[in-house]
């Protein structure tokens, strides 16, 4: 397969995680969504790894995966906070960015 | 082959990720979320990344999504979905909902465009020539000695990066005072008399001071 079908997945896959992002209001499903989009860019930079046929790509896809791990962990906790405030967990109605 | 295994591996992320953004329970969408990731780690493997891979089963598919799962359960399943939220929009940001996917749709287009017609010549081939070996590109022997020495600055700053991000975790999701109240009488112990309270410890998160 050449190089262009897995470009055009994670082009597909990218815009997916876009309208999720947007269009959901449970915080749970944006953070999932958010991680489609990272997936869609990893897929990418895999692939210009291997057109390139160096390791460079990969360590920068290893590096997203990271900071995906550490974006989770924060968005987890933000939501296990909110629960524990009896906040609702909608992100419509969190419009205020106080503490 | 690998043909019909890269159109197999892409349905699969195709439909996984289409599920995560439609499914209306969380706790599904996070199943589809396994499925793509797993159908993704296929696709990798077929781009000869095979550390990357199995990095992404073992941690992406397993560890990560095992958190989501707990924190689904925790927090409770509020069900809405994309389809009713077209349908039956609430009172905030109705109409901009729907102009996000529009937007959404153009971004696809845009990017199919700016990376279909690169007019990158290799971008048609299959890309670089690979030679079998203990160390060819992208086995952990490859990977490993990329990251401890042309990038072991990348490789320090992720690892901080994850250091900030447990102590972040920690700090966000234990239990702040006056928030709730206490309905427990403190146990003395000596622990308790030596240590301030609210220090975030494991017994404070789970309600136990």
């Amino acid at each position: 397969m050449s190089i262009a079908w897995y470009l055009a997945v994670s082009a597909i896959v990218f815009s997916l995680g876009a309208i999720g992002v947007i269009t959901r209001r449970n915080p749970l499903v944006v953070l999932l969504c958010l991680e489609l989009m990272l997936n869609g860019g990893n897929l990418a930079l895999i692939a210009f790894s291997r057109m390139w046929g160096n390791g460079d790509g990969q360590i920068l896809a290893i590096v997203v995966m990271t900071v995906a791990a550490c974006e989770v962990c924060i968005g987890l906790g933000m939501i296990v906070a909110l629960y524990r405030r009896h906040l609702p967990i909608d992100v419509d109605e969190l419009r205020e960015l106080q503490g | 082959m690998s043909q019909v295994l890269f159109f197999i591996a892409a349905i699969g992320v195709i439909t996984g990720a289409v599920g995560v953004v439609v499914l209306r329970n969380p706790f599904y969408a996070v199943l589809a979320l396994v499925g793509h990731l797993l159908s993704l780690a296929v696709l990798f493997l077929l781009l000869r990344a095979e550390f990357v891979a199995a990095i992404q089963v073992v941690i992406y598919a397993g560890a990560v999504m095992v958190l989501y799962v707990f924190v689904v359960a925790y927090v409770g399943e509020e069900s809405e979905s994309l389809g009713d939220r077209l349908r039956n929009p609430g009172a905030v940001g109705s109409q901009l909902r729907l102009g996000g996917a529009i937007l959404a749709g153009a971004l696809l287009v845009e990017l199919l465009i700016a990376l279909l017609g690169t007019g990158l010549e290799a971008i048609n081939g299959k890309g670089a020539g690979y030679n079998p070996g203990p160390e060819a590109f992208g086995t952990p022997a490859y990977i490993g000695k990329l990251l401890l020495t042309r990038f072991l600055l990348a490789f320090e700053v992720a690892s901080f990066l994850l250091l900030i991000a447990a102590v972040g975790g920690v700090v966000l999701a234990r239990r702040r005072h006056g928030v709730e109240e206490d309905d427990e009488q403190d146990v003395l112990t000596p622990m308790n008399l030596l240590r301030p309270r609210s220090t975030g410890t494991m017994a404070e998160g789970v309600g136990k001071r």
